[in-house]
């Protein structure tokens, strides 16, 4: 069987479904949220590098680069975010994010 | 021989700013804290420096290759968002002093986010446009957290931040199915492909979908608001009136140019989208809002509402239309920091209070600040002849000339339930007796902020032709 295009695109679409599905159905942690971020972020490179490599064309592999760099900084931000929240909290769990009700 | 750098000159307001809040922060460094108040005055003036930059001289073309561009609709909005930012620093030293969190880090974060919104004004690329996107953002991400002893804050910052963050990754999402379907990424190349119909148009439509939710968080429309009123409760006073502002501005500049730029061609498709937007926040800011105590939630849902508006006007798909959205901003800007500047004056023995009952009394205590605000709510509401009237009445007449007379008429309604709200924080402060009289001050920054916004608005209403003209030049900027 050959692996083209489609198969690339059905494996992102999936990973980016369950990257969205586990930020909504999660109820326990917000570090599992951040994973849940990042996989969506990496499902859009794996779509950016298929149709890159389908269409022979760089553009889209720039692309990749500039996602994963943005992805560190903000992964670094959040984390920091989270650190100062539970200094003030004492939890991360996501049931306990409630100061306001909206 | 260096390929695309030609023109690298058209962003040198980008460069100066870039370049100042790089030294400032060096300078905040080495002597730390002492330097804060120094280097908070010092940021707004690179702002305002910026600003009259973006004009001497003018300059219009693409640079680095394609990915940046400018005309008159990008300069303006520039414009908008530099002086805005500007402000919302000015104001912010009073808060911050008292909550214990006067560090030179906040202007310096707030210019690089204005850099960012720059950026993302400028896009002519989807990779431009997510990396303007994202510094604008991530910087915006710790300012909303930058109370850092206060749980409310943090928790505005990890709200705004894990939202954000889907938020932008829907939009990625979106912007690689258009990359894969149109061909490329650059917003001429998409343009040409769409008009050639060299485009899958499915695949293109459901990208440009994505993309359009991504920017419709980023702007809290209905039905992505849902972090806006938390994240205007918990952060510090003077980071709503930045969020209200300068990156509201900038994000619906950034979808006007993305949807009447490259997308021009699929109008009929993301017109659907915009319109129901558009009534749906429209309607969620007038109801949500009617039984809200605490004034910076209000102006949440206030905000929420008047991008419903300003969408109406998008929707419209014309040059009349993007010309109300322009002029509609521009008034929006005024009305919000002069609202959050009279907020922020509202202390108590020292402490700052924010609900509306804390207004009461407002009338006999500070008359001059409750003609201010009453000028800045009897404009909110839409009351002829204020500056919002005329604002509402150019998206309304755009709507109408566009053939939306639904939308339009839904419009109406909706503000006129929004008055209710408006009208309500005017009777308290006019009609009700106020237990304790708020704090006075001879002199301070946000009541002259608050009094100047109102001095602009009384001239606005009067005189409306010149921003009138000034927002129809800016729309010839995507009409050329």
């Amino acid at each position: 069987m050959v692996i083209g295009l489609g198969h690339y695109l059905t494996v992102a679409g999936v990973l980016f479904t369950l990257g969205i599905l586990g930020i909504f159905l999660n109820r326990k942690n917000v570090i599992v949220i951040l994973m849940c971020v990042e996989l969506m972020l990496l499902a859009v490179n794996i779509n950016l590098v298929a149709f890159s490599a389908y269409q022979g064309n760089i553009v889209g592999q720039i692309f990749a680069m500039l996602v994963l760099t943005v992805a560190a900084a903000e992964a670094a931000i959040g984390l920091a975010i989270l650190v100062v929240y539970f200094r003030n909290r004492g939890s991360v769990e996501v049931e306990d994010i409630n100061a306001m009700k909206g | 021989m260096m390929i695309g750098l030609e023109h690298w000159t058209l962003a040198r307001p980008e460069i100066f700013l870039a370049v100042a809040t790089a030294l400032l922060l060096l300078y905040g460094v080495l002597r730390g804290e002492v330097a804060t108040a120094f280097i908070s005055v010092a940021a707004s003036v690179a702002l305002l420096a910026t600003a009259v930059l973006l004009f001497t001289p003018y300059r219009e073309g693409t640079a680095f290759a394609t990915l940046f561009i400018t005309d008159r609709l990008t300069t303006t909005m520039k414009a908008l968002v530099l002086v805005g930012a500007a402000v919302s620093i000015l104001m912010s030293r009073a808060y911050f002093e008292q909550v214990r969190a006067w560090r030179f880090e906040y202007p310096l974060i707030v210019s690089l986010a204005t850099l960012g919104m720059m950026l993302m004004i400028s896009a002519n690329d989807l990779m431009s446009l997510y990396v303007g996107l994202e510094l604008q953002s991530l910087a915006l991400y710790v300012i909303a957290a930058f109370h850092r002893d206060s749980v409310r804050s943090t928790e505005a910052g990890v709200k705004y931040f894990v939202l954000g963050s889907v938020a932008s990754g829907m939009l990625l999402f979106g912007a690689s199915l258009i990359y894969g379907f149109c061909g490329g990424t650059s917003f001429v190349q998409i343009s040409q492909a769409l008009l050639a119909g060299k485009a899958e148009e499915i695949g293109t439509v459901i990208g440009l979908v994505f993309v359009v939710a991504g920017l419709a968080f980023k702007i809290s429309a209905v039905p992505f608001h849902m972090w806006t009123p938390d994240v205007y409760e918990g952060a510090p006073t003077p980071v709503t009136a930045l969020f209200a502002v300068a990156p509201k501005i900038a994000a619906i500049s950034l979808t006007v140019s993305v949807l009447m730029g490259p997308f021009k061609p699929l109008f009929p498709q993301w017109q659907q989208i915009i319109v129901a937007t558009a009534v749906l926040s429209m309607a969620w800011g007038a109801f949500a809002a009617l039984r809200q105590p605490n004034i910076k939630r209000l102006m949440a849902y206030s905000s929420i509402g008047n991008v419903g508006y300003v969408l109406l006007g998008l929707a419209a798909g014309s040059e009349r239309g993007v010309q109300s959205v322009v002029f509609y901003l521009a008034i929006y800007m005024v009305m919000t920091l002069g609202v959050f500047a009279v907020i922020l004056a509202m202390r108590r023995r020292g402490i700052m209070v924010e609900g509306v009952s804390d207004l009461a009394g407002l009338g006999k205590d500070h008359p001059m600040l409750a003609l201010a605000m009453l000028i800045f709510m009897f404009s909110m509401a839409g009351i002829p002849p204020l500056a919002g009237f005329w604002g509402k009445l150019y998206i309304f007449m755009a709507a109408i000339e566009a053939e939306l007379f639904w939308p339009a008429v839904l419009g109406v309604l909706a503000s006129v339930v929004a008055s209710y709200y408006y009208l309500r924080i005017v009777k308290v402060m006019y009609f009700d007796e106020g237990t304790e009289a708020l704090d006075s001050s001879s002199f301070s920054v946000n009541r002259a902020v608050a009094m100047v916004a109102a001095v602009l608005l009384a001239v606005f209403s009067l005189a409306p032709q010149p921003l009138s003209l000034i927002a129809e030049a800016a729309a010839k900027g995507l009409f050329p």
